[in-house]
């Protein structure tokens, strides 16, 4: 299907299924029950999930493949959030000149931060990306208020005048839209209880991360993909096959660029502002957080770790005191107490923590990531299933 | 004139004197071994061939043009080859990705943007892949991730790698060095193989006379950065300058 092997169609073909199913897929807990609080499918957290599965893929296409870890990814998902709002301000409100202008911007930014860096390896590559990083938040919160806004960021007022489109009203703030339709018009479903959203800017950005995820796979099964994997492995040996790695890299890290700075279009697309913050180290660290618990050098492990970080930050971060005090209400008055003073750390502000844990746990334990551990289920599972049946067809024999 | 020219090459690290005005001409066709004492300059000049090393003064040509300046991946795409002491190899990768590497060097070049085809479909680089396997006797073997082969097998895998790319001139550098004298032998069987079955030009680089004699046609002996004598296996076995500069070295 499309070029691709049987196993990746079907792979393509299963994220895909997900993505569009999304809505009601993470809504499995009827409206106003206690569980409720562990929906994820209401659009702006779903929008989250496919755009930071958009940066993981890209992170993944250099960290995963080549080994290089690039501590400032945030950058390019940054330049391409004030890119894509540039273009907004300056042409149209619509999203399509503005993410197109998101990724080309990011490349060039990429291309350079890349060229530099990539003269050195290991840590002193990770850290020259970092420094990068660090420059252009601070260049973007200071120096370059101008054009980035500072502290405040930039959002779409009505002073500013895009060229093809008609004048905002006094104090209006200027959303972006899809050919005239906004990203936050929804389509609400009442069944029975469930409560599901179909939003458009959701399934505008899962559209663009199908197609980001099927580059992937190709990249991942093409030649340069085979080489991306050979520059990790042996660049002596490489180097003495007659190729050059340099590039190579290269070209990994401006693609993995580009992809940030398509995520950072669409966030801006999605939600129309920007602040330096998104550039902030943390969030170069949030990038390779997620695609290391994923599973780096896997297709699906940096969606899987996006979706799972994003969830965390935005559902275990919202349960409070009250609602602990809620849960363990059965138990005897001190227990009660108890238990809540046991779990509190570990929940709302306190998210982190929880993590902390899962992702040391995954990277002792799991060091292939989420992924690894689907693997080791899976196969435990099929070894029973054989086990259970060689008894059944033995046992008639006795 | 031979395939490979050096002439008047010099290499100094401080006050040593790694190589002093070494001339060594490889004919083509031939098995070709550099031997010499701990010290003498053998891999300095080998690291000059394969573009690590640039020479402080003399030439290097291959096949009439110089290759100093060149970056190995340069020099390796003008048909130079090298199998190193310890095996280098892709150990992340599958037995026949390790060999469809250097299909695409050779077809591709240094550099190229293949990012959209995919690797299931390039079926004459499979079957260059597969024919050069079942030439080393690993066709089965083809599934199996590279750093969990034997030593023997890695040598063997290292060696496809190179000879798929049909080079004009294989370098050796002490290709049974560490091995058991099981392997050894294996490794002698092998490159003999090879050298009957293409028209290749090798150059070894060896500390062991057992092998050096089972394969060169000519040997040339370095010492002291310089070259001593150059002649036939049967000739230098019992010359007396090979003797001395290997006095308490090896039996010869």
């Amino acid at each position: 299907m499309f070029g691709l092997e049987s196993k990746d169609g079907k792979l393509l073909l299963l994220v895909a299924a997900l993505a569009l199913l999304a809505p009601v897929i993470l809504n499995p807990f009827p409206e106003g029950s206690a569980m409720s609080q562990f929906n994820a499918g209401y659009p702006d957290l779903m929008q989250r999930f496919v755009i930071f599965g958009i940066l993981a893929i890209g992170f993944n296409i250099l960290f995963g493949l080549t080994g290089y870890l690039s501590f400032g990814h945030a950058a390019f998902l940054g330049v391409g959030s004030y890119a894509a709002i540039w273009s907004m301000k300056l042409v149209t409100m619509n999203i399509i000149p503005s993410i197109i202008f998101a990724v080309i911007v990011a490349g060039v930014f990429s291309l350079v931060v890349g060229y530099i860096s990539l003269r050195r390896s290991g840590i002193y590559f990770s850290i020259l990306t970092l420094a990068f990083a660090q420059m252009s938040y601070s260049l973007a919160y200071s120096v370059l208020t101008p054009i980035t806004g500072g502290e405040t960021g930039l959002q779409i007022k009505s002073t500013d005048t895009p060229l093809l489109d008609k004048a905002l009203e006094a104090g209006e703030i200027g959303r972006a839209n899809l050919f005239g339709y906004g990203m936050g018009s929804s389509y609400q479903l009442e069944l029975a209880g469930w409560q599901f959203t179909f939003n458009l800017g959701y399934y505008v950005a899962a559209v663009v991360m199908l197609i980001s995820f099927y580059f992937a796979i190709r990249i991942f099964r093409s030649p340069f993909g085979m080489m991306l994997r050979a520059v990790k492995s042996n660049q002596q040996r490489m180097n003495y096959a007659g190729l050059s790695p340099k590039p190579y890299t290269l070209a990994a890290f401006v693609i993995s660029g580009m992809y940030a700075g398509l995520a950072g279009g669409l966030l801006v697309a999605m939600d129309t502002q920007v602040g330096p913050e998104r550039m902030f180290w943390t969030a170069s660290g949030e990038i390779v957080i997620m695609v290391i618990l994923g599973g780096a050098g896997t297709l699906l492990g940096p969606v899987l770790g996006a979706g799972f970080i994003k969830y965390f930050e935005n559902i275990i971060s919202k349960i409070n005191e009250s609602i602990l005090q809620g849960w363990f209400a059965f138990l005897p008055d001190g227990l009660q107490d108890f238990m809540v003073a046991v779990v509190y750390p570990f929940i709302g502000k306190g998210w982190h923590l929880t993590l902390g844990i899962m992702f040391m746990l995954v990277v002792i334990f799991l060091p292939g990531g989420l992924i690894q551990g689907g693997q080791k289920i899976g196969s435990w599972l099929r070894r029973k299933k054989n086990v259970v049946a060689k008894d059944s067809t033995t046992k008639p024999a006795e | 004139m031979g395939i490979l020219e050096i002439k008047g090459v010099n290499k100094r690290f401080g006050g040593l004197k790694a190589l002093d005005d070494v001339n060594l001409s490889i004919a083509e066709n031939t098995t070709h071994a550099i031997i010499g004492p701990n010290g003498a300059g053998k891999s300095t000049l080998l690291n000059v061939l394969v573009g690590k090393l640039i020479p402080d003064s003399g030439s290097v040509t291959f096949d009439g043009q110089s290759i100093l300046g060149r970056q190995p991946h340069e020099i390796n795409q003008m048909g130079i080859s090298r199998v190193f002491q310890t095996p280098e190899i892709f150990g992340d990768l599958s037995v026949f990705e390790n060999v469809m590497i250097p299909c695409f060097a050779k077809r591709d070049g240094a550099f190229r943007m293949h990012a959209y085809e995919s690797i299931f479909a390039e079926k004459a680089i499979q079957q260059q892949a597969e024919e050069i396997l079942a030439d080393v006797n690993m066709l089965e073997k083809r599934h199996m991730i590279a750093s969990s082969l034997s030593r023997g097998d890695k040598r063997r895998l290292e060696m496809a790698m190179c000879l798929v790319q049909n080079p004009r001139l294989l370098l050796l550098d002490e290709p049974t060095a560490g091995m058991a004298r099981a392997d050894t032998q294996n490794t002698i069987a092998l490159l003999k193989e090879i050298r009957e079955k293409r028209s290749i030009t090798m150059a070894i680089i060896e500390h062991d006379m057992n092998v050096v004699f089972s394969l060169a046609e000519r040997i040339t002996v370095l010492a002291q950065g310089t070259p001593l004598v150059e002649d036939t296996p049967d000739n230098i076995k019992g010359h007396p300058k090979v003797r001395e500069a290997y006095l308490g070295e090896a039996q010869v």
